[in-house]
């Protein structure tokens, strides 16, 4: 390897984009109109395109999990909280005279967003307050929160035919797809307020060293307690656009599951659940790969019965080539072949790349 | 009393980690049945070494060899199944196992699977008797004291037939009755020709039982020496690759009369203040540029009572005023209000953020008491940290690196610097000179002087005496959670009066009231 290659090789997003790279090759190569963009009606489509919007969901997920997870928390409620605040909003505005009114889709959307800031603060409450332990106190409202979430449909699939609400996932700006300017304008919103404030070294510390920090005099409960906050807010935006792209809440099978790909998209991303160091970047790339997996999947025509294997075993793959030992176990191998006994017990000289 | 032959070689040995060179090309030889001591300032290398030895790190360069064969462990256990077993400074084991457990974890003996528990129970006695130890093997390891606990750990690491055994820092927590307790140990285990690595900070200890002295400085090897052509001095002058004079002009230093510094209100004043458990209620007034010294023996309430100052700890009675000003501290963000600041005597749980950079270490109070609202501009943060790094002569010098890759006496140094940057009234030191060097230990002795000096309020905290006693105008005496003394520090007192004053427990209020 020279130099230059090297140095690109050891940047942490270098992996992530190496595996997004090789999917959309193998894609192009299995079907050549993979990447194909066309403008329809001034509106751009294509499979990229498809990618881009279907994954805004599980970014905004990811996004507040990224945090969550920094602090060393997890949050397993994020699929409920899609559910309830898709429901929520959805209800008010199946009840409303005009579906297609503005305010009351914002209404519905406020109403909506408030209750999931609630549950949020329940979570924060649990973790920081009470001291109980983030995958259990969030387990409570992954479990009890789709039973809030039939509450308010009442066990039934709510229907509406609403054309703002509708645009959350299926609208468009700019000729692209409105989702990806809102998971964008999060990303760059979360960015900025971590980034040019001290706020992301604060969750760092508080993630690397709780005790330390709170001796260090941050509140570091105050700021367990916002992170978790943040991720409910992050997951009823992605409730929003859920439910927006079927014009329905199912209180039992909206966001179902996406706490585990949220979680996946923030591992891929290089943020360690031991908490510490996080990277929006790299769970937006998380979230991106994982989508891209989804879509191959159905592009390739893969059984259902056998596109979840195939599934985990991307994943398991992705993970692998992630981790510098087993990169550089693999090296080793290629390089040398088979060890002769004398070599065995030399030094190893690895060239570590991460 | 040395083999002719080395049982252990080190050749060449290189290793680097991101943007610090730890070792370079440094040689280390081992005889069987010696004591053999491994020297140097912090960062220079010791810990790596030990570490690259057991293959906890890989090498960059070089080569080991063990006995005849060249070898190179892919870690610990590897390296312990080959005979050569650490025993770390801060003691390894399982708090909740019991001590026989404790002993055998990892390869206890089986019957068709099933764990031979009476067995294990059985070797344990048998084991820690050749340690001259009597105690309950089933007992959790919690309840033994940490003297006891680090025997434990050295009868886990010799059960394995080990040939080299490496103590890193064994003593840093043991008194000197248990001291000696562990050098009895440690003849009996060398007459058995058992080589020994140990590593230590009390030069005392060196003399005291180690048959040669590798020294190492800033990653390199400074030589090798029987210890009788190395006097104290000389040896101290190959660590610090300077002049000692540094050390001893401190120790002339005239120290300000405490009458000089105990005018006016005193910075905080604290009354019956006291915590169930903690700490019995005691009272005790620190002034803007005076040291007060909190002496007595570990777990005689130093910490507990300066937790109380900082409000790491609510007091659950008595009365507190700042700048005559009644309060209470409630918690550190009440107290950094206050200009107080708190190095902790546990750097690794209570001091660092092992993940985030040397400069993210230094400024986080700073920043912590702004608000994240308002982050330090990265300019100010540079010329903060630059400055610090040159003041406190941090390695490496390089605000970037994660601070868990600094040697323990840099990270001490790291978070003096993240206290010194708020620029305190009155700073708690806990034990700030523990497992450090003599060259920063001075340093570090010099900056509490210049800093009250220039009017800053500290209370110091130590095991060791003669260090209270060098920097305070005062110095209280802790003994069994219990404020039992005041003294005023002047020529009649010295190391013996306190230690008596520990010993007897005496509840006279001498002098300063």
């Amino acid at each position: 390897m020279n130099e230059r290659l090297r140095s690109m090789a050891s940047h942490r997003l270098f992996w992530p984009v190496a595996v997004l790279v090789v999917m959309l090759a193998v894609n192009t190569i299995y079907r050549p109109g993979f990447l194909a963009v066309e403008v329809n009606n001034g509106h751009l489509y294509g499979t990229p395109i498809d990618i881009l919007r279907l994954s805004a969901p599980l970014i905004l997920v990811g996004l507040g999990m990224t945090l969550v997870i920094s602090t060393g928390g997890i949050d397993l409620s994020v699929g409920s909280i899609c559910a309830i605040s898709g429901a929520i909003a959805c209800l008010h505005i199946s009840q409303a005279p005009d579906q297609n009114s503005l305010v009351t889709v914002f209404t519905a959307l406020a109403m909506a967003l408030g209750a999931a800031l609630v549950l949020g603060a329940w979570n924060g409450v649990l973790v920081s307050v009470i001291g109980i332990q983030p995958i259990i106190a969030t387990l409570i409202l992954m479990v009890a929160g789709r039973g809030l979430a039939q509450l308010v449909t009442e066990g039934q699939i709510i229907t509406i035919n609403s054309g703002p609400y509708r645009a959350l996932g299926l609208g468009h700006l700019l000729t692209l797809p409105l989702a990806i300017f809102i998971a964008l304008g999060a990303a760059l919103l979360i960015a900025a307020l971590t980034r040019r404030t001290a706020l992301g070294m604060i969750i760092e510390s508080v993630g690397g060293n709780r005790e330390a920090s709170r001796l260090a005099g941050i509140r570091s409960a105050r700021m367990v307690f916002l992170v978790y906050v943040v991720s409910a807010a992050c997951a009823a935006v992605a409730g929003f656009m859920m439910t927006a792209n079927v014009s329905s809440a199912d209180g039992n099978n909206a966001g179902l599951w996406v706490e585990l790909d949220a979680i996946l998209a923030v591992v891929i991303g290089g943020t360690s659940l031991a908490g510490g160091r996080f990277y929006l970047s790299g769970t937006i790339l998380g979230a991106l790969i994982i989508q891209t997996l989804t879509t191959t999947v159905y592009a390739m025509n893969i059984s259902p019965q056998t596109a979840l294997l195939f599934k985990a075993v991307v994943v398991i793959a992705v993970c692998l080539i992630q981790a510098p030992e087993f990169r550089a176990k693999l090296g080793r191998r290629r390089r040398g072949g088979p060890p002769s006994p004398s070599s065995a017990p030399q030094p190893q000289k690895e060239e570590v790349t991460a | 009393m040395t083999d002719s032959r080395p049982v252990l070689t080190m050749t060449g040995i290189s290793k680097s980690f991101p943007g610090v060179r730890a070792l370079h090309n440094v040689d280390f030889r081992l005889f069987p049945g010696e004591v053999h001591a491994l020297m140097g300032e912090n960062g220079a290398g010791k810990s790596t070494l030990i570490k690259v030895l057991t293959g906890v790190y890989g090498i960059d360069e070089g080569t080991i060899t063990l006995g005849d064969e060249q070898v190179a462990f892919s870690g610990p256990m590897q390296a312990s199944a080959a005979g050569v077993s650490t025993v770390y400074q801060e003691v390894n084991l399982c708090p909740n196992l019991s001590v026989a457990e404790n002993i055998f974890i990892g390869r206890e003996p089986r019957l068709l699977g099933a764990v031979r528990w009476g067995e294990v129970r059985r070797r344990a006695r048998q084991l820690l008797t050749r340690l001259d130890l009597d105690i309950d093997v089933t007992a959790p390891v919690a309840s033994y004291s940490l003297a006891v606990q680090q025997m434990v750990a050295i009868a886990r690491a010799i059960d394995v037939q080990a040939r080299v055994l490496i103590l890193d820092e064994p003593t840093s927590s043991l008194d000197a009755t248990e001291v000696a307790q562990l050098f009895r140990v440690m003849r009996q285990l060398r007459d058995e020709g058992i080589a020994i690595l140990f590593v230590t900070h009390f030069l005392d200890q060196v003399y005291g039982i180690a048959d040669r002295i590798t020294v190492l400085r800033n990653g390199t090897l400074v030589g090798e020496y029987p210890i009788a052509e190395l006097p104290q001095l000389a040896l101290v002058e190959k660590m610090i690759g300077k002049e000692l004079d540094v050390l001893e002009r401190l120790e002339e230093q005239p120290r300000r009369e405490l009458a000089a510094v105990e005018g006016g209100t005193p910075f905080v004043a604290v009354s019956e203040l006291g915590r169930k458990g903690a700490v019995a209620p005691f009272s005790l007034t620190i002034h803007a540029g005076e040291v007060v010294g909190l002496a007595g023996l570990l777990g005689s309430g130093r910490t507990e009572a300066a937790r109380l100052f900082f409000g790491a700890d609510r007091a659950d009675r008595g009365e507190v005023t700042v700048n005559g000003k009644p309060t209470s501290l409630r918690n550190p963000v009440q107290a950094i209000e206050y200009g107080i600041g708190f190095c902790s005597e546990n750097r690794r749980a209570e001091g660092i953020i092992p993940d985030l950079s040397v400069r993210e270490n230094m400024i986080l109070a700073m920043q912590a008491a702004r608000g994240w609202l308002r982050p330090i501009p990265r300019r100010r943060q540079d010329e903060l940290v630059e400055q610090y790094i040159k003041a406190l002569s941090i390695r490496p010098a390089n605000p970037d690196v994660p601070v868990r890759n600094l040697s323990g006496g840099n990270q001490q140094k790291v978070l003096l610097a993240r206290w010194l940057i708020t620029e305190p009234r009155l700073l708690i030191l806990d034990e700030p000179t523990r497992g450090i060097d003599i060259g920063a230990k001075a340093e570090i002795q010099k900056l509490v002087v210049q800093l009250s000096d220039g009017g800053m309020a500290v209370l110091f905290i130590s095991a060791e005496l003669e260090e209270v006693l060098r920097l305070s105008h005062k110095v209280a005496v802790m003994r069994d959670r219990e404020m039992v003394a005041q003294l005023d520090n002047d020529d009649t007192v010295d190391a013996e009066r306190v230690m008596q004053t520990i010993a007897s427990g005496s509840t006279r209020k001498e002098a300063s009231q």
